[in-house]
């Protein structure tokens, strides 16, 4: 295998693993401020217990998401020098806007989230909890907002000729706000909030199940049922909205989305199928010139296909793209589904009496997971041939000082690592669950500020 | 473009220094603290040497983090240059990096002692690792490596392991654990005190010893690195205030005044870091092939456009990191003491 195909399996390994984390942290985080303004408002401890409890959760998915995160930075200086070379300039602003406004907010509070319960008082805990979990909201922003740069470009131009050439800015704004990213953030940030409250409403759909922390687990269960209801929906709009922005800006990842190869027709909308890339089409149950009503709301406009595109400038793994795709697409319908009827039996204050409804979000904690999983992979394949849309291509990206040895090297040291490294979080995350909230009244170990030695005083 | 008259590369080559200074002073003491884990013998010690760092490592490595974004952001010809030509040494960096991550995280979690030991091997074990490599890149920074006149590295990928680096590495070692040993001095009281004081006199003698091999190696073996002191006789101050710093830490220590022994010894890793930047500035990495092939400020920055909104940013966000770094600091000040959320 050459360094290519090397590098760009151990990127997409190691950044798919990592983003089973920073959705669970976002999504946890929104909870924990939730549940523990709940605290400071009714002052009623099954709310503090409840956000104890997730902190702790927290902290597994944090730690794992922080120590897998710094590997992608230096990846794009280690496996991707010529991609760091040609977008530095434009990348960086939103790169150190990152590290600066998200990071250092997200990680410095968090000490306090942590270990600060005893030792500042709770409404300075509240506001360390918000901090953390706006640091992680905010770190969604420009990681997003650089990845939909390299989606739709805007605010550079290019710079010097041949291999010298590179991309510069032009304009923050317009880098920032560029045509993908703010549709792309809320979508992305809406998966974040689904993977975190869906994975509260597992853990105590379970505990009602096994008769175990039921008062608790019946009030945690409502908040997330409340936020995993609207974020469900909101999910059908930034969707939507996503979908039509692909359309305008990357024509060609929109009809490998849908495995339309007509260069000019109308087109048809699939709820599931299978492509032949040979033969150019979709078997599967198609919604006839749905696609087409579903970007100019009539029957007539034709939209652009894979044909229209020369071949070297298309995506390739046709059937993947589509499946990927058509994947996520479901799982979003079906959370939709989920959400309302468990919202309706809770309207009709039945929400805890079937037990079947309650195992079934036992599951589904995996589904937002592999929603926002595949719902990347369509969106990086999608851009291929491309790393950045239409300027350059992920062949000509590559260190031109690695070779394939050092590459296989360091991806059997990370699959190795990142096996351990998932068992490890299964074997805690079920530990830790299984070892439940606490809920005896806590003593309060608040120490006295005398008890504080400053470290300037003589010993 | 020009601010107080400096110029934007140069603006951001200082910044550069000072998010890298600042992570070395704080994962430092952090690394250091892990380098000693195995000395301590108890469970308890170890929970509160390991507690000591508790709440504050995360919030340190973010540190490197920023300084991987601004390197990036500022040089992405040195950054690409730099990580492409050490890719196996910034490779084995990062794995160290997530084990330290996962030992602190994991290792609370179960009470065997099968258990507990791993991962407090693996911890030490990452913290020592980590500190050298740190050593080694930046030996080779210092070295200088074959760059082509396409920016490009060509040399062999096994060329970052060579005596000197080594050396360095082990200093960067020594410095640590002093540094660390103060840290945890001013976060232990008892036993465990009394046996990190008999250590860190070790420790200063460690490092004292390593630096001057160094010193004497750069100034013989790599003359050009002290080129800019014998142009500008003024530079010498700050060799000798890293001397005067140095000299000062065992003097605090000796009178039991770790607070200020640890504000010198952060210092000291400062002026160092500071010391390696006048050395090197205007160049960021040196070529051996040609110096006119070295990537310097200015050949390797981004545009002065690129490099204004940058600073605009790290002039709003670094008053604000530096504020709730400080209340975090505040709020975990003093002895360790061990609660119900503790590792």
């Amino acid at each position: 295998m050459d360094v290519e195909i090397l590098s760009r399996i151990q990127f997409a390994f190691t950044v798919a693993f990592h983003y089973i984390y920073p959705p669970l942290s976002i999504g946890l985080g929104l909870l924990m401020v939730i549940m523990e303004g709940m605290y400071l408002r009714t002052g009623d401890k099954v709310y503090e217990n409840m956000t104890r409890f997730w902190t702790k959760i927290f902290a597994l998915t944090f730690g794992i998401g922080v120590a897998t995160g710094i590997v992608m930075e230096f990846e794009f200086g280690t496996n991707w020098a010529t991609y760091s070379r040609y977008v530095g300039d434009v990348f960086g602003s939103a790169l150190a806007a990152e590290g600066i406004f998200a990071f250092a907010l997200e990680s410095g509070f968090l000490g306090i989230l942590l270990f600060g319960w005893n030792r500042v008082s709770p409404k300075v805990h509240f506001i360390a909890t918000i901090g953390v979990f706006l640091g992680s909201v905010f770190s969604a922003v420009w990681i997003v907002v650089a990845n939909s740069w390299q989606q739709t470009p805007a605010g550079y131009h290019i710079v010097g000729e041949g291999t010298g050439a590179r991309a510069e800015i032009t304009d923050f704004w317009a880098m920032v706000f560029n045509p993908s990213s703010m549709e792309r953030l809320m979508h992305v940030w809406l998966g974040a909030f689904l993977a975190g409250a869906f994975l509260v409403l597992s853990v105590h759909a379970y505990y009602i199940l096994k008769q175990r922390h039921v008062e608790l687990s019946k009030k945690a269960f409502k908040i997330a049922l409340l936020v995993a209801t609207i974020f469900s929906l909101g999910q059908l709009l930034t969707g939507h909205k996503s979908a039509d922005g692909v359309a305008h800006n990357q024509p060609a990842k929109l009809a490998a989305l849908e495995g339309h190869f007509d260069s000019l027709a109308v087109a048809d909308m699939y709820v599931f199928g299978w492509v032949n890339k040979e033969e150019q089409k979709v078997t599967g149950l198609k919604v006839p010139k749905g696609l087409t009503f579903l970007l100019h709301q009539d029957f007539e406009t034709p939209v652009k296909g894979l044909n229209a595109f020369p071949q070297d400038e298309r995506p390739t793994a046709l059937n993947a793209i589509f499946q990927f795709y058509h994947l996520m697409v479901a799982i979003g319908m079906f959370l939709i589904a989920l959400t309302l009827f468990a919202s309706f039996q809770w309207w009709r204050g039945k929400l805890f009496e079937q037990k079947w409804l309650l195992w079934v979000f036992v599951f589904s904690v995996l589904l937002p997971q592999i929603a926002n999983q595949v719902g990347w992979y369509a969106a990086e394949m999608g851009r291929q041939p491309w790393v950045v849309y239409g300027l350059l291509r992920t062949s000509d990206a590559l260190s031109k000082a690695v070779t394939a040895n050092q590459v296989l090297f360091s991806l059997i040291m990370f699959t190795v690592i990142y096996v351990l490294l998932f068992t490890l979080f299964i074997y805690l995350l079920n530990k830790k669950i299984k070892h439940g909230p606490n809920e005896e009244e806590l003593i309060d170990q608040r120490p006295n500020q005398k008890d504080m030695v400053a470290p300037f005083e003589r010993e | 473009m020009e601010f107080l008259n400096i110029d934007y590369p140069t603006w951001w080559f200082l910044l550069v220094g000072a998010v890298f200074s600042g992570y070395a002073i704080l994962d430092g003491f952090d690394l250091g603290a892990g380098a000693w884990h195995l000395f301590f013998k108890k469970e308890k010690s170890r929970r509160i040497a390991l507690n000591a760092v508790g709440p504050v490592w995360d919030g340190n490595e973010v540190w490197l983090v920023i300084g991987g974004g601004t390197l990036f952001a500022g040089f992405p010809e040195v950054y690409a240059t730099m990580f492409s030509a050490m890719y196996i040494p910034f490779m084995l960096f990062l794995a160290f990096l997530i084990f330290r991550a996962v030992s602190i995280e994991f290792r609370s979690k179960e009470p065997m002692r099968w258990w507990r030991q791993m991962w407090d091997v693996l911890y030490s074990v990452s913290s020592v690792m980590l500190a050298v490599l740190l050593g080694v890149v930046l030996g080779n920074v210092l070295q200088g490596a074959p760059i082509g006149a396409d920016k490009e590295f060509q040399g062999s990928w096994l060329i970052f392991l060579n005596p000197y680096a080594i050396m360095v590495g082990v200093t960067t070692l020594a410095l640590f654990m002093m540094h660390g040993a103060i840290y945890l001095i001013m976060k232990t009281e008892g036993r465990l005190y009394a046996k990190i004081r008999l250590l860190l006199r070790n420790a200063i003698i460690f490092f004292i010893i390593s630096f001057a091999i160094t010193t004497l190696y750069t100034l013989i073996y790599i003359p050009h690195l002290s080129d800019d002191f014998k142009q500008q006789p003024a530079l010498f101050i700050l060799p000798l205030l890293a001397f005067l710093s140095i000299a000062n830490i065992p003097r605090l220590v000796n009178k039991a005044r770790y607070g200020y022994a640890f504000f010198f010894s952060a210092l000291t890793v400062g002026l160092l870091l500071g010391l390696v930047a006048i050395e090197l500035y205007p160049t960021l990495i040196i070529s051996t092939l040609d110096p006119e092939y070295s990537l310097t400020v200015y050949n390797s920055a981004s545009s002065d456009k690129s490099l204004g909104i940058m600073l605009t940013i790290a002039a709003i966000g670094i008053p604000l990191v530096a504020g709730y770094t400080y209340f975090v600091y505040r709020t975990f000040a003093g002895k360790v003491e061990l609660d119900e959320s503790s590792y």
